[in-house]
This record gives C-alpha cells, structure tokens and sequence, in this order.
C-alpha cells in the first residue's frame, strides 16, 4: 500500500517535470503545443545515446538531456513557435500535431521503433526497507531532483526578476513591452527551459515511461491533463494536479488492472465538466 | 464580393436563397466522381476516399460551421464501425440497417457529450474530446469479449445491399454504396447548412455573444450540430466496416482524428465541399508521399502540416478559391 503511494507519488513528481514546461506555455501563454513530449523524447533518446555508446556516467546524461532538449527549444520558438503565438487555435493544434509526426517518424527513421534499453547503474537499482515500506532507490532519487526542481522553480517565478519579467509579459505583453521587458527575450528563454525542463523528465522517467517512437503521443494526454485540471494560474495547482495523476495511476493500475487508464479519462473528463479553469484554478481568469 | 449582374431570378431571391442555388460546378463535382465508377480497379481506394469524405464533412459541420475544434472525432467515427460489425454479426447483414443504427449511437453519443463541449475554453474542448476517444479506444480493447479486443472484429459477413446488390472483390459495389450514401447526406447537410438554423450557426461561430445577444439559442444549436455531425461520422465508420468487412480498434486512433482534421483543412473548411476535395487530395498525397517514402511518410504528412500552418491556411485557400470564384462567375456571367 505504502508502496504503492510511493511509486505513484515518483511518477506524479516526473510528470510534473515532464509537464512544467508546458504549463508555462500552454497555461500561461495560452499556446496549444501538443509537440512537448517530443521535447522529452529527445531527452529519452540523448540519455539513451550517451550511456549505451559512450557509456557517459547517468548523472551527466541528466544535464546533457536538459540541453540539448533546450536548444532545440529555443531553436524552434526562434524560427517556428514565435510566429504563432497570435494564431488560432485550430492553427496552433494543426501545427504542433505536425511537429509531433515529424519527431516520431524521425525518431523512427534514426533509432529505430523498438524500445531503447536504459541501463541504470548498479547503486540505483534495488530497493531498501524503511520503516517497513520497500522503496526503489531510483524512485526515491526521482522524488529529491523533482522536489528540487519544484522548490526552484516555484522560487525563480515567485522571487526573482525574471519571474515577474514574465509574469507581466504573460500577464499584458503590450504593456510589459512599453516598460522595457523585453517580452521576446523572456518567452524564448522560457520555452527553452520548459522544454530543457521537458528533456530532463525524459532522460530521469526512461527507465520508468520507456523511450520509443510513439512517446509524444503515448504521453500527450497526461501531460495535457496535467495542465488542464491543475489549472494555469500557478505551478501549485499542476504540481498537485500531477501528483494526483500519479497516484492514481499507479494505484488503479495495480488495483484495478482491468480498466486500466479508463479511470484516468473519466476522472479528467469529470473534472473539466465540473471546473472548465482547472481544479485549483483561482476563480475564472479567462 | 464580385460585381457580377445578377440574372433577374436570382435577385427575385434573397442572399441565402441565393447562395443555396445549385449550380454547375457542384454538379460537375458529382457527375465527376460518379464517372470514377468507369474506371477500372480504382473502386477500391476511390471508396476510402469516399468514406473519408464523409468524414471529414461531418467534421466541417462542426468546425467549418460552429467554430468547434475537436481532437477526438474518430470516437463516433469507430463507434458506429463497431455498431455496424456487431450488428451484421449478431443480428443481421443487410446494411442499411447497419448505417441506420450506426447513425443513431452516433447521435446517441454525439448527443450526450454535446453539453461536454459546449464548457469551457478551446483547450478544454479539446481535452473534452481527446479524453471521449480515448476512453472509447479503452473499452473497445478491454471488451475483448464483445470487440475482439486488440485482435478486431472478425466474421463479418455482410449481405447485398437491399438484398439485391453484393459486395464483389473489386470494391465496385462499395464504392457506389458509398458514393450513395455520401451524396445523399452531403444533400441534407447541404440543405441543413442553408437554413436558417445554419446561418444562425454561422452567427455562433463568428460571434458568440452578439449571437446570444441576438436571441439565437446557443447551447441548443450547438448541442444540435454536434449531435449531426456525431452521426455522420458513425455513418462513416459504418460504411468503412461494411465495405471492408473488418473492424480493428485502429477505427478509434489519434492518427484517424488528425488526419481528418488535415484532410478537412486541406480542402478548407466552411463550404461543405472541403471534405469531399481536401479527402481527393489527401488520398494523392499520402499515395505519392508513401511511394517515396514508405515506412516514413508521416514525417512529410508533418512537415506538410507545418508548412500549411506557417504559409498560412486562409492564404492558400484563398489562393485556389479566388482564381476559381473569379472563373466561375466569368462563366456565369456569359450564359
């Protein structure tokens, strides 16, 4: 049982790293990107690269992911992304599912479709007993760098300059732009970061999610979910939203394996029935 | 708008009596592809395009008309394949039948979550519909007992249409059958989008408020024209079981709900001709794009979206439909 919380509670936490960046995006910037799990597969891939060819050490495969996940983000929102954020909607759908076809067939097309075999290092596999509960020492390891990460967002939003920089630029980028932010500047280094922040969860849940082609669209939906029910107007409500996901994911899977992901879409469709802003959603913004 | 003299007829009509009026390239269009029937071994793709047409006119009802964008179309689509094979196991082979009860779990189920889209943002919209498809797809394979789970539905047998007209190997009777069944709902939505609950639709779309504001009933028509799209698309999921005699779970797939969407914007959405057009050219895309590429092409089906997307879809709708529009109304002009 205990257990079971834990694991959940590490996959919540992952999904929360693999969705931040998206929340920030879609909730804040009001951009239908759907392509952000290919951002996280890149990171899956680059993790699985590095330590099967050139047997890189795991921990510095962690910040390559980050990186090179980042750059292609910020190459793409330079090029691409930047040019749609006053479009539709249906545009902005159309254009991503785009993205995540061509991710996946040059996924396919570079490593092939089979799934990619991470090889944890001997001192993160296994599991101790604390307290009577087993616990995965790589699941525990999950639960610290995400906590971290959570803890260090939440305070670059909250407490720096760039936080209210593009808090305002989100907020009324007119406005933000006729004080001198530059609004640009901040959305593309905020959409590399999520995205980064995207490729980190991938290369830290290829153990766990599994790296293979179909990721981006595997996933999409729980990244989606966790947006939406947590609600855009902070990354607390995400982080719970993601947590919940987790758990009862885990727990309905072990439980109730019959059903398997129904009791997810249920959920989610309940929950967007009855609060369309998201559950933690302060009040109707938009 | 062209300068263009009107025939005394046609300013005897109002507006939209007026752009109701038939004229000669739509019959062109359907004595077109009813000369396809003369071609010899095409009938079996010529009927996907058909199905896929009507597809994608169902979704132009919802998107092209009220403004609804939905990720998860394929939902009533692989519902009414479903209805269409269990029914032609179970109970019967004739399959009007099959299209008529398709039609009505369609509605049924377009019905029902109707109200769901009706809240909240495109966003949630979206999700709303993504999470109806997928929850499809997962009873679809958990009822293996009922669907055959991942292994499809096997053990169709479905009889001559009416009891007269067999299904044959070449697709011949299918895609008549299909092309018939295209042509008479396309009439009906046709007629559907020129009343005046379509122009009120229209209104929706285009302002939701100041629609509400003027006394149109918006929930009601909304709710309306989801329930008739909902069932098209089961029709055309049923005629996709009838006349391959097959039903996978692959009928409730992301990929069928994006493509469609492709497909739709392809052709443009709005002028109920869009399906029809955009599912002829997706057909020859994926066909010339698969030829080069076969395992890869849904990279270039990507990078074809997303280039659509970046030129702009008003762009280069325009820029087919303006050239045409200026021809046409030559034409009209000198008869």
């Amino acid at each position: 049982m205990a257990t079971i919380l834990f694991d959940g509670i590490a996959y919540g936490m992952l999904l929360f790293v693999l969705a931040c960046g998206l929340s920030v995006t879609l909730g804040l910037m009001n951009f239908i990107n759907l392509a952000h799990g290919a951002f996280a597969m890149l990171g899956g891939y680059v993790t699985a690269i590095l330590m099967s060819r050139w047997q890189v050490p795991f921990f510095l495969c962690l910040p390559a992911a980050f990186l090179a996940a980042a750059a292609v983000g910020l190459v793409l929102e330079r090029t691409l992304y930047r040019q749609l954020y006053r479009r539709s909607h249906l545009d902005q759908v159309l254009f991503s599912i785009g993205i995540v076809f061509m991710a996946m067939a040059a996924a396919d097309y570079l490593m092939g479709s089979e799934q990619q075999i991470i090889q944890l290092p001997d001192y993160l596999r296994g599991r101790v007993e604390v307290l009577g509960v087993g616990i995965g020492i790589y699941r525990a390891l999950i639960i610290i760098i995400c906590s971290v990460l959570v803890l260090a967002l939440q305070g670059v939003l909250a407490y720096t300059r760039f936080g209210s920089r593009l808090r305002a630029a989100v907020d009324d980028p007119r406005a933000a732009r006729g004080l001198g932010i530059r609004v640009d500047t901040v959305f593309a280094a905020t959409f590399a970061v999520g995205s980064g922040l995207a490729g980190l969860g991938g290369a830290l849940g290829a153990e766990i999610l599994g790296v293979d082609p179909t990721f981006p669209l595997k996933y999409m939906i729980y990244f989606l979910i966790v947006v939406t029910v947590g609600g855009t107007s902070s990354l607390t409500g995400p982080f719970l939203a993601a947590l919940l996901l987790g758990i009862a994911d885990v727990a309905g899977k072990y439980y109730v394996p019959a059903f398997g992901s129904f009791v997810i879409y249920t959920v989610m469709i309940v929950v967007l029935l009855l609060r369309p802003q998201g559950l933690f959603a302060r009040g109707g913004s938009r | 708008m062209t300068a263009a003299p009107l025939s005394s007829e046609a300013a005897r009509l109002s507006p939209a009596a007026s752009r109701a009026r038939w004229r000669w390239p739509e019959a062109m269009f359907w004595l077109a592809a009813l000369a396809a029937l003369l071609l010899p071994d095409q009938h079996l793709i010529l009927n996907e395009i058909a199905i896929l047409a009507l597809f994608a006119l169902s979704l132009d009802l919802i998107l092209g008309y009220a403004g609804i964008v939905s990720l998860g179309h394929a939902a009533f689509f692989g519902l009414g394949a479903y209805v269409a094979g269990l029914l032609t196991i179970h109970v019967a082979g004739e399959p009007l039948l099959g299209l008529v009860a398709a039609a009505g779990a369609g509605a049924v189920l377009g019905f029902a979550t109707g109200f769901l889209v009706l809240r909240g943002s495109d966003l949630t919209r979206l999700m709303v519909t993504l999470g109806i498809s997928l929850l499809l797809f997962e009873i679809a394979n958990r009822a293996a007992g009922l669907t055959g789970g991942a292994d499809g539905l096997n053990g169709m047998v479905v009889g001559p249409i009416l009891g007269w007209f067999e299904f044959d190997l070449y697709g011949t009777t299918a895609y008549a059958y299909s092309l018939a069944v295209l042509f008479l709902l396309f009439l009906f939505a046709r007629r559907v989008v020129h009343s005046p609950f379509g122009l009120s639709l229209k209104a929706i779309r285009d302002n939701r408020l100041r629609a509400a504001a003027v006394g149109v009933p918006v929930a009601r028509r909304l709710v309306g024209i989801y329930t008739l799209s909902a069932a098209y698309a089961a029709v055309a999921g049923a005629l996709l079981a009838q006349t391959t005699q097959f039903v996978s779970l692959d009928v409730f797939d992301f990929h069928r709900s994006a493509d469609v969407l492709l497909v739709l914007v392809i052709g443009g959405a709005g002028y109920l001709y869009g399906g029809p057009i955009g599912a002829v050219l997706f057909r020859f895309l994926q066909d010339w794009i698969s030829g080069l590429t076969p395992q890869y092409w849904s990279f270039w089906l990507g990078a074809f979206l997303v280039l659509l997307v970046l030129v702009g879809r008003d762009r280069l709708v325009q820029g087919v439909r303006r050239p045409l529009a200026a021809l046409l109304s030559r034409i009209g002009a000198g008869r």
